[in-house]
C-alpha cells in the first residue's frame, strides 16, 4: 500500500469543488465569459491530472510483480461512528477507478468546452457552470471512493446535481416534473442501497473497500451472502445501482431527464452518472462473484432485459434525444449483462473486462452522439426528427462525426464499439445462451434505430427551415472531433492487459465465430434502415400498420410511466397520504378536541355551583355536614356493634 | 461534571443563532421564553428543570394568543393545555424520582448527578418511567400527542415558530434523555420497545402527513414531527452511535426548522399567502430566498454535505448495530422516511419555487433585505458547516456522551 506517489490526487476532487464554490457564490458578479472559462479551465486541470495519474498508474508504478495494486492516494476520517466503522473521505486508485477518472475528466472537459458555445446567451449561464462543476466534483469523488459510505455520499451528490441540471430550465413545468421524478425514483432505489450498505458493512464490521473486496478476506468468506428478511444484501445494493443506471424497473426517469440542456444529457445521462451503477457492481465485484448468492444472475437478467426492451422502444421514438436515451439504457444493459455473466479472476473475468471496456468506449461514442444531437438541435431549434431532414449539407462536421458514432455503436470494425461489444458477446456466449441470443437481437436493433435516426436527420426529405441551419461554433466542434477520434481509436486499447477483475493481465482474442455474425447483424440493421429511411417512403408507415398494437405499446414505452403514475398518485398520494392527513386531523386530533370539549362542557354545566349566593353556600355546607354526620354515625355504629 | 459540558456545548449551539431575531414588541416575552429554555438546558436539578420548563411553555400562550394569526386562540389554548397536561405527567414522574432517590441512609435529592450515582428500585422505575418519558415526549411531539404542533406552528408568529420548533421541541428530547433515561435506565431498557414503535409511527406518519399538506407551516410542522420522532427513536436505541446521532439530529433539526420558519415568514411577508398552490415560480423574483429554501430542503431530506445527512446516518448506523430483527426492521421502516421526505420537499419546491409565475402581482416582489440575508445566511452557514465537517462536533458529543452511556450500560448490565 504505497501512498506517497499519488498523494496529489486530492486535487482532482478539490479543484472542481473550488470552482463550484466560486461560481456558486460569486457567479452573479462574474461576466458570463469568465465564469464559463473558469469552469472549463478547472476541468482542464483535472483532465491533465487524470491523464498523468493514468499514465503513472498503468505504466510506471501501478504494477507490482505483474499485478495491479490498489493504492490509497489520500485518506482522512470524516465521521467516526465506532472504532472500526467510520466514514473516510479518500482516494482509492485501482484499474477501474483510474479508468473512470480518464473517462469522466475527458467527457466532462469536452462538455464544459462545448457548453460555452451551446449555452451562450442563456439566462443562468454561471449557475449552469457551477452545477457542472458540482457534478464533476461529486462524480470524481464517487469513483475515487475508498469506502462504501463515501460512495453513498457522492452517490447522493451526483443525484442532486443531476436534479439541479435536469431542472435547469426551472420555469418550464416539464423540466421541473422530470427533475423531481429523477430524484425521487433514484432516491427510492437508494433506499435499497442504504439498507444494503448497513447490512453489509455492519455484518462485516467495515466500510472499507480494500477490506471488503479482498478475495481472501473475512468479509467475503463469512460476511457476505447474508440474507435479511429473505432478501439478499447484494440485491439490495444492486437496487441502488439499478436506480442510478436506470435499469428496469427504475428506468423511467432517464428518458424524461432529457429535459435538461443537451450537454448535460451527454455528460450525466449518457457517459458518467448513469454508469455509476455499473461501476458500483464492478467495485463490489469480488463479493458478487464469490459469495455465490443469486446476485449476479439478477444483474445479468436485468441487464439483458433492459437492453432489449430499451432497443425496441428506441425504434419507435421521434424525439432524437429520447432515442439516444433509450439507446443509453440499452448499452448500459449490455454492461450490466457482461458483469452478470462474468466470473472472478483470469480469463473467467472476461465479462468484467468487457463491461469496463464497453463502459469506456460507450462513454466516448455516446457523449459524441449527444453532443452531435445538441449541435443539430442548436441548428434547427427542435428535438423532433420530423422537423429535420437533409441536414448533411448544412452541418458537415456534425454529420461526419455523427456518422462515425453511429457506425461505432452499430459495432462495425475497426471502430471501438466493435471490440468492446464483441468481448461482451463472447462472455455471454460462454455463460448463458439465452442472454447471448437476446444481445444478438439487440445488436441488430441498435444498428437499425441509430441509422433510422441518422437518415431521418441528415438525409430523407428536405425540410424547409425558417432560417438556414448553420454549423456550430468552434467550441462546439472541437469536442465533437476529439470524441470522434476517441471513438475510432479507443478500441485498440488492450483492456485485457490493463483492467481486469483481479489485476492480473490475461490473453483475449477476438473470436471470429461470434464476431462475424454480429457484424453481419449490424450491417443488416443498417441496410434495413437505409431502405426504409434514406429516401422518404411509405414503407415505414405500412410496417407500423401491420404491427399496430405492438407499435403502440412500444411507442408508449410499454406503459411503464402510467404504471408508476398509478402507484404514486392513486396509491401513495390518495390511499396513504390523504388518509394519514385526515386521520391526524379528525381522529387523533379529534379525540383530543373531544377531551377539551368534554372538560369544557362539564365545567360549563357545573359552573352554577359558584353562584356567589351566601344562602346557597350555607345550604350546601349544612346539608353536606349533615350527610357526613350520618355516614360517620353509620360507620361508628357498624364498628362498635 | 462532564454532563455539564455536554449541556453547555449543547446550549452554546443554540446561542449562536438565538441572537438574530428582529426586534419587535413581544421581545420581552420572547426573552422570557429564551431564558426558560436556557435555564432548562443548564439546570442540573430536577426542580429547577421543571421550573424552567414551565417558564418556557407559558409565554408561548401569550405569544401565540396575542401575536399569532389564524385561529390563534384555539391553537394557543390547545398547545398550552397539551403541554400542561404533559407537565402534569412530568411532575408526577419527577416527584417519583425524587422520593425514591432517597433511602434509609440518605435523604432524597433533586440533583441529577447525585441521583445518577444512586439506584432507584426497579419497581419504582417501571412505574415512573412512562410518566417522565411521556411528559417530555409531548414536547418532543411523540405520536399520538403531537397534534399541538401543526396548529401551534401555523398560528404562531415567525420568531415564535422558529424558537419553538428549533429549540422548544428539543427540550422534549433532551429531557427524555437527561432525566427519563439517564435516571431510570432499567425501566428505559425494558420499555424501550413500546416507545420505539410509537416513535417509528411518528417518523413515517409525520412524513406521510406532510406530503398532503398545502400550507407551508403545516408541511414543516409535520416534517418536524417526523424529525423529532427520529430523535426519540435514536435515543431509545441506547447505542452510543445512535445517541450521538440523536444529539446531532437535535442540533440539525433545530437549525433547519428555524431556517424554514424564518423563510416562511419572509415569503409570507411578501406574498401574503402560505398556500403552496397559490404561489409558483417565485424563485425568479426571490432568488436568494429560493436558493436558501432549496438548501434547507436538501438538508432536510438528508443530502450529504449538509447537516441532516450526518445526523440521520449516525442514527441509522447506530440503530442497525443492534443485532436483532425487531430493531433492524424498525430501522428500515424509519429509513423509508428519507424517501417520503424527498417527495414532500421536492413537491413543495416544484410547486412553489419553480415553474412559471402564476400570479401577476408576484412579479413585482423583491428579494431578501440585508437583515434577512444575515439571518438566513447564518443559519445556512451553520447547516453547511455541520454537514461538511462533522468530525469535530461528533467527537465532542461522543466524548461528553461517554459517562451517560456508561450509566445506561452498567445499570442494564450489558
Amino acid at each position: 500500500m504505497e501512498t506517497n506517489c499519488f498523494n496529489y490526487t486530492y486535487l482532482i476532487i478539490l479543484i472542481p469543488f473550488i470552482s463550484f464554490v466560486i461560481l456558486g457564490l460569486f457567479g452573479d458578479y462574474l461576466k458570463h465569459k469568465i465564469s464559463g472559462w473558469l469552469g472549463t479551465f478547472s476541468l482542464f486541470l483535472v483532465f491533465i491530472l487524470s491523464y498523468y495519474t493514468a499514465y503513472q498508474y498503468f505504466f510506471n508504478v501501478g504494477k507490482v510483480e505483474g499485478v495491479y495494486q490498489k493504492f490509497v492516494g489520500f485518506n482522512f476520517v470524516w465521521l467516526r461512528f465506532t472504532e472500526s466503522l467510520h466514514i473516510d473521505i479518500g482516494g482509492l486508485l485501482d484499474p477501474i477507478s483510474v479508468m473512470m477518472l480518464v473517462v469522466i475528466s475527458t467527457v466532462s472537459f469536452m462538455v464544459h468546452l462545448y457548453s460555452i458555445g451551446y449555452m451562450h446567451g442563456e439566462r443562468g449561464f454561471e449557475r449552469y457552470f457551477s452545477f457542472l462543476s458540482l457534478f464533476s466534483f461529486s462524480m470524481l469523488g464517487l469513483v475515487l471512493a475508498t469506502n462504501i459510505f463515501q460512495m453513498y455520499i457522492f452517490w447522493e451528490l451526483v443525484g442532486v446535481s443531476s436534479y439541479l441540471l435536469i431542472g435547469f430550465y426551472y420555469q418550464r413545468p416539464s423540466a421541473v416534473a422530470a427533475s423531481k421524478k429523477a430524484f425521487i425514483v433514484t432516491r427510492f432505489a437508494d433506499l435499497g442501497f442504504l439498507v444494503g450498505i448497513l447490512i453489509l458493512s455492519i455484518t462485516t464490521g467495515t466500510f472499507d473497500y480494500v477490506t471488503l473486496t479482498d478475495p481472501n478476506g473475512t468479509a467475503i468468506t463469512q460476511g457476505s451472502g447474508i440474507v435479511f428478511l429473505g432478501l439478499s444484501t447484494l440485491i439490495l445494493v444492486f437496487m441502488g445501482g439499478a436506480g442510478k443506471s436506470a435499469m428496469m424497473p427504475f428506468h423511467i426517469w432517464l428518458p424524461d431527464a432529457m429535459e435538461g440542456p443537451t450537454p448535460v444529457s451527454a455528460l450525466i445521462h449518457a457517459a458518467t452518472m448513469v454508469v455509476a451503477g455499473v461501476y458500483m457492481v464492478a467495485r463490489l465485484f469480488p463479493i458478487f462473484a464469490i459469495s455465490g448468492t443469486p446476485g449476479l444472475e439478477v444483474v445479468a437478467y436485468i441487464g439483458g432485459i433492459t437492453s432489449l426492451f430499451a432497443a425496441i422502444v428506441a425504434c419507435t421514438q421521434f424525439d432524437i434525444k429520447r432515442v439516444l436515451a433509450y439507446s443509453t439504457l440499452s448499452q448500459i444493459g449490455y454492461m450490466m449483462l457482461a458483469l452478470g455473466v462474468s466470473g472472478y479472476g483470469g480469463h473467467e473475468g472476461l465479462g468484467f473486462m468487457a463491461s469496463m471496456f464497453h463502459l469506456f468506449t460507450h462513454a466516448m461514442f455516446k457523449a459524441l452522439l449527444f453532443l452531435g444531437a445538441g449541435a443539430i438541435i442548436h441548428a434547427v431549434h427542435s428535438n423532433y426528427m420530423y422537423d429535420m431532414g437533409g441536414l448533411r449539407k448544412y452541418l458537415p462536421i456534425t454529420h461526419i462525426t455523427f456518422l462515425i458514432a453511429c457506425l461505432t455503436i452499430a459495432g462495425i470494425p475497426p471502430l471501438s464499439g466493435f471490440f468492446s461489444k464483441d468481448e461482451i458477446l463472447v462472455a455471454a456466449f460462454h455463460h448463458n445462451k439465452f442472454l447471448f441470443a437476446v444481445e444478438y437481437i439487440t445488436a441488430g436493433l441498435t444498428a437499425f434505430y441509430m441509422f433510422r435516426l441518422y437518415y431521418n436527420v441528415f438525409w430523407g426529405k428536405n425540410v424547409h427551415y425558417h432560417h438556414t441551419p448553420h454549423e456550430a461554433p468552434v467550441t462546439m466542434t472541437i469536442p465533437l472531433i476529439f470524441l470522434a477520434i476517441g471513438s475510432v481509436f479507443t478500441g485498440f486499447i488492450p483492456f485485457n492487459k490493463l483492467v481486469t477483475s483481479d489485476g492480473l493481465p490475461f490473453e483475449a482474442h477476438i473470436e471470429w465465430g461470434i464476431a462475424i455474425p454480429s457484424i453481419l447483424v449490424g450491417i443488416l440493421g443498417i441496410i434495413i434502415a437505409t431502405v426504409l429511411y434514406k429516401k422518404e417512403t411509405a414503407i415505414p408507415d405500412k410496417i407500423i400498420g401491420s404491427i399496430k398494437i405492438f407499435h403502440k405499446w412500444a411507442y408508449n414505452k410499454f406503459y411503464f410511466d402510467e404504471l408508476y403514475l398509478f402507484i404514486t398518485q392513486k396509491i401513495i398520494f390518495k390511499r396513504i397520504s390523504e388518509p394519514v392527513a385526515w386521520f391526524d386531523r379528525h381522529v387523533v386530533d379529534g379525540l383530543q378536541n373531544w377531551f377539551a370539549w368534554l372538560a369544557n362542557t362539564v365545567s360549563f354545566n357545573i359552573r352554577g355551583f359558584q353562584s356567589g349566593q351566601l344562602q346557597q353556600y350555607g345550604w350546601v355546607f349544612v346539608s353536606g355536614a349533615l350527610i357526613l354526620v350520618i355516614i360517620f354515625s353509620f360507620y361508628w355504629y357498624s364498628i362498635n356493634f | 461534571m462532564i454532563g455539564l459540558t455536554a449541556t453547555v456545548v449543547f446550549a452554546g449551539k443554540f446561542a449562536s443563532w438565538e441572537v438574530e431575531f428582529l426586534s419587535k414588541e413581544f421581545f420581552i416575552t420572547l426573552i422570557l421564553l429564551s431564558s426558560g429554555v436556557f435555564g432548562f438546558f443548564i439546570s442540573l436539578d430536577l426542580f429547577t428543570m421543571f421550573l424552567f420548563y414551565e417558564l418556557a411553555v407559558i409565554p408561548m400562550y401569550l405569544l401565540i394568543g396575542i401575536w399569532g394569526s389564524g385561529p390563534r386562540e384555539y391553537s394557543a389554548m390547545k398547545l398550552t393545555l397539551m403541554l400542561m397536561g404533559g407537565s402534569a405527567f412530568l411532575l408526577l414522574g419527577l416527584l417519583g424520582i425524587y422520593f425514591y432517590s432517597g433511602n434509609d441512609t440518605v435523604s432524597p435529592t433533586f440533583n441529577i448527578l447525585e441521583i445518577a450515582e444512586r439506584t432507584i428500585p426497579a419497581e419504582a422505575q417501571r412505574f415512573f418511567f412512562p410518566f417522565a418519558f411521556v411528559g417530555f415526549g409531548v414536547l418532543g411531539a411523540l405520536y399520538p400527542l403531537h397534534t399541538w404542533s401543526p396548529d401551534g406552528h401555523a398560528s404562531a408568529p415567525t420568531a415564535v415558530s422558529m424558537l419553538h420548533a428549533g429549540v422548544l421541541m428539543k427540550l422534549g428530547g433532551y429531557g427524555c434523555f437527561r432525566v427519563a433515561m439517564f435516571l431510570l435506565p432499567e425501566a428505559a431498557n425494558e420499555m424501550a420497545w413500546f416507545f420505539l414503535i410509537l416513535t417509528t409511527i411518528s417518523i413515517v406518519y409525520g412524513a406521510f402527513g406532510a406530503v398532503h399538506q398545502k400550507d407551508l407551516k403545516y408541511i414543516n410542522a409535520y416534517s418536524s414531527v417526523s424529525h423529532c420522532g427520529l430523535v426519540l427513536f435514536a435515543l431509545l436505541m441506547m447505542n452510543p452511535t445512535a445517541m450521538d446521532g440523536a444529539i446531532l439530529q437535535m442540533i440539525s433539526h433545530g437549525l433547519m426548522c428555524a431556517l424554514f420558519f424564518a423563510l416562511i415568514g419572509m415569503i409570507y411577508g411578501r406574498t401574503h399567502t402560505r398556500m403552496i398552490n397559490e404561489m409558483g415560480g417565485i424563485m425568479r423574483v426571490m432568488p436568494f430566498l429560493g436558493v436558501i429554501y432549496v438548501i434547507g430542503g436538501l438538508a432536510s431530506l438528508g443530502l450529504p454535505g449538509l447537516s441532516g445527512f450526518v445526523a440521520e446516518m449516525s442514527i441509522f448506523v447506530g440503530s442497525f448495530q443492534i443485532n436483532d430483527v425487531f430493531h433492524r426492521v424498525i430501522t428500515v421502516l424509519a429509513c423509508t422516511s428519507i424517501v417520503v421526505t424527498a417527495v414532500y420537499i421536492l413537491r413543495l419546491v416544484g410547486i412553489m419555487l419553480l415553474g412559471p409565475i402564476i400570479h401577476k402581482e408576484h412579479e413585482k416582489l423583491g428579494d431578501a433585505h440585508w437583515f434577512e440575508r444575515i439571518s438566513a445566511g447564518a443559519l445556512t452557514a451553520a447547516i453547511i458547516g455541520m454537514g461538511m465537517a462533522p468530525f469535530w462536533l461528533s467527537d465532542m458529543i461522543g466524548e461528553s456522551l461517554i459517562p451517560i452511556v456508561k450509566q445506561l450500560t452498567t445499570n442494564i448490565g450489558l
